[in-house]
């Protein structure tokens, strides 16, 4: 299997999907700038730069999806999504009910999050949770090269409209991808790392905590599974299921802060409808609720690290067989 | 009346005549004066601006798209919606146009071509520019034809939209409805200018300001300006100037208007003036008035009464055509 970027999986998918269909468009700040290839292979409507107002690219983008198109908009960086919510929220979200369904918004946007570039607040909030809870949109962050493609091109394919995250410190990491067109479909977790003592559910860069956390549990006698939940909207609710009746102990890895994110969604989950199969508390380990640094210590203390992961693993195996339990940090801190 | 040829009456080739016009206008203002005498008030009306609705939706051709906003009624009517499924839609039947999930605020009519109906002040001019564009690229012919007023003009998207309309060569007829009333602040409050056309011209896009209350004057310069749209195929700004003369919904017991304003364009009723001129032309005789106030009053009362009659949702459609 050939070795991509993802940046690299990112323009295959956007490529072959705008070849195989010709409705595919892509519009946003610096699209054309950056894409030359594709506005070379496809012309200049179908690669078009922006003007640089998120509020018209995603208003245009839902115009377009329910009206015959199928846009794929870059929105550069997630907190310029806030200028975005009207169109993504309250359009594209909503309109296919409010009209009785009269209308679909088959559109995908784009957007980088995340730490690892040091680019501070403005440019960095994994505010992924806020489209989760709206009503009317799926939403997608992938953590390997391969899922890069093959959920993009599913989320293309898709009748709704997909946010699709793309996280900052994974852009440029590069990974096998299937030399055909795979597509990965939505709404479907991967199982990274089959583990019968305790189960690590997450979804980005986290996964690769996680994994790494793993190893180190191995070597501990611990056994840990991985879960990629790759889709946060739909959930994989049967997965997640799964892993809480096979294990028993939940530990829930994202960088987003804690309050209201996927992490409590799946704590509840396993609460509601796997209680009886658990053998300790449901654990999050998420970022910090305040607003994302800029300096790379303070970056990567914001962001939950193997150490932590395995720390808070042998407490749970732990449980119940020691007297008391302590506190497990709530946040990870690099060590 | 017969709804169809209200429809037929909108071909880009020929005016709609002064008859159709006025009983356009009437079945606007009997619809919105009826949802009050039945009890609803949580209603955006368009009263005083039907010349606006009626004038420009009988400019446009069937292939055209319009997108709208709360205030609505006048739009759908001139398209040719029924007032029945329009009523039911607003009481949250099972028959409204959007099964009861819209009610009064955001209904759209896809076979009619009223696409992405939008309460959001704005929300039509951000989704018109990507409706636009799949006219142009998927070769469609139609325009799209975008309604919102003065208080839309004073969101940030409205500048967006022109924007990205005059520098795409995007089909689009924007309609301002100049109505003098952003919700319960007059226009004067928030803008230093009385006329929203004059800001389109800086977007480089021609734009045309005519009396909203006189709909022989609308609908000629819309069919001008819808003309203009569909052979150069770029965006064109007509604002009709009119009044808002109910309050922002029909709860509204517009304490705060100053009553000389709203005397004065009172006298500037769209109806009466039209009447006035049909009957003073000769065109049609008061007797032929009164006629089509009975089949109005009628077609309103049927309205009514299928609405009344018709079923609400089954509550499994609670949680349906969320996802397609």
């Amino acid at each position: 299997m050939p070795n991509v970027s993802v940046q690299e999986a990112i323009s295959q998918a956007l490529t072959e999907e705008m070849r195989r269909d010709p409705r595919v468009l892509i519009f946003g700040e610096g699209v054309a700038t950056k894409r030359y290839d594709m506005v070379k292979e496809f012309g200049a409507q179908r690669v078009r730069n922006t003007p640089l107002a998120e509020g018209i690219i995603a208003g245009t983008a839902a115009g377009a999806a329910a009206t015959g198109l199928r846009p794929v908009v870059d929105l550069l960086f997630s907190p310029f999504l806030c200028f975005a919510m009207e169109e993504i929220v309250n359009s594209a979200g909503k309109l296919r009910y409010i009209s009785g369904g009269q209308f679909s918004f088959p559109m995908v946007a784009m957007a980088l999050t995340g730490a690892g570039w040091g680019v501070g607040a403005q440019h960095n909030q994994n505010n992924e949770a806020w489209f989760v809870h709206s009503p009317g949109l799926k939403v997608v962050m992938p953590s390997t090269p391969a899922d890069f493609k093959g959920l993009l091109k599913a989320a293309i394919r898709d009748e709704n409209p997909v946010l699709f995250f793309t996280d900052i410190a994974l852009a440029f990491e590069s990974g096998e991808i299937p030399a055909g067109g795979e597509i990965v479909p939505l709404g479907k977790a991967a199982v990274r790392r089959e583990g019968t003592d305790v189960t690590l559910i997450s979804y980005a860069k986290t996964v690769h905590s996680c994994m790494k956390a793993a190893e180190r549990l191995a070597e501990r006698e611990i056994s840990a599974q991985v879960i990629d939940l790759r889709t946060l909207k739909p959930l994989d609710e049967e997965t997640i299921l799964n892993a809480a009746r096979k294990t028993g102990r939940i530990i829930v890895v994202h960088e987003a802060s804690r309050m209201c994110g996927v992490g409590a969604e799946v704590a509840s989950i396993v609460a509601e409808k796997a209680f009886a199969s658990l053998k300790a508390p449901v654990k999050r380990l998420t970022g910090p609720d305040a607003p994302a640094p800029a300096s790379f210590p303070l970056e990567q203390a914001f962001v939950p690290q193997p150490d932590a992961i395995v720390e808070a693993a042998v407490q749970l195996v732990e449980y119940g067989q020691t007297v008391a339990v302590r506190n497990l940090p709530d946040v990870a801190v690099a060590k | 009346m017969d709804r169809q040829r209200v429809r037929t009456g909108t071909d880009e080739t020929q005016a709609a005549t002064p008859a159709a016009l006025l009983e356009t206008m009437m079945l606007i203002r009997a619809y919105e004066l009826k949802l009050p005498e039945i009890g609803i008030k949580m209603v955006c009306t368009s009263v005083g601006q039907e010349a606006s609705a009626a004038g420009v939706v009988h400019a446009l051709a069937a292939e055209d798209l319009i997108l709208t906003n709360h205030r609505s009624a006048g739009h759908l009517i001139a398209r040719g919606a029924d007032p029945g499924r329009m009523l039911a839609e607003v009481m949250g039947k099972s028959t409204g146009y959007c099964k009861g999930k819209s009610g009064t605020l955001h209904i759209s009519v896809k076979d009619l071509g009223i696409v992405l109906t939008s309460t959001i002040v704005g929300g039509e001019l951000s989704l018109a520019p990507g409706v636009a564009l799949s006219q142009q690229q998927l070769e469609r012919p139609g325009i799209v034809a975008c309604f919102f007023g003065d208080g839309a003009a004073t969101e940030g998207v409205f500048h967006e939209s022109l924007n990205l309309a005059a520098k795409w060569n995007l089909p689009i007829l924007y309609i301002c409805e100049n109505n003098q009333w952003q919700a319960y602040v007059h226009r004067r409050e928030t803008m230093l200018t009385d006329h929203i056309s004059t800001w389109a011209a800086k977007y480089g896009i021609e734009s045309l300001t005519v009396d909203g209350n006189d709909v022989t004057a609308v609908h000629a310069a819309a069919r001008v300006a819808a003309d203009k749209v569909r052979t150069a195929r770029k965006p064109f700004f007509l604002e009709t100037y009119t009044f808002r003369m109910h309050g922002h919904m029909e709860a509204d017991d517009l304490s705060y208007v100053d009553r000389e304003e709203l005397a004065a364009w009172a006298a500037k009723d769209p109806i009466q003036r039209q009447t006035e001129r049909i009957v003073r032309e000769g065109l049609l005789s008061a007797e032929d008035v009164a006629q089509m106030e009975t089949r109005v009053r009628s077609t309103i009362e049927s309205a009514v009464a299928f609405a009344g009659s018709s079923p609400y949702p089954e509550l499994s459609e609670l949680t349906t055509e969320i996802y397609a």
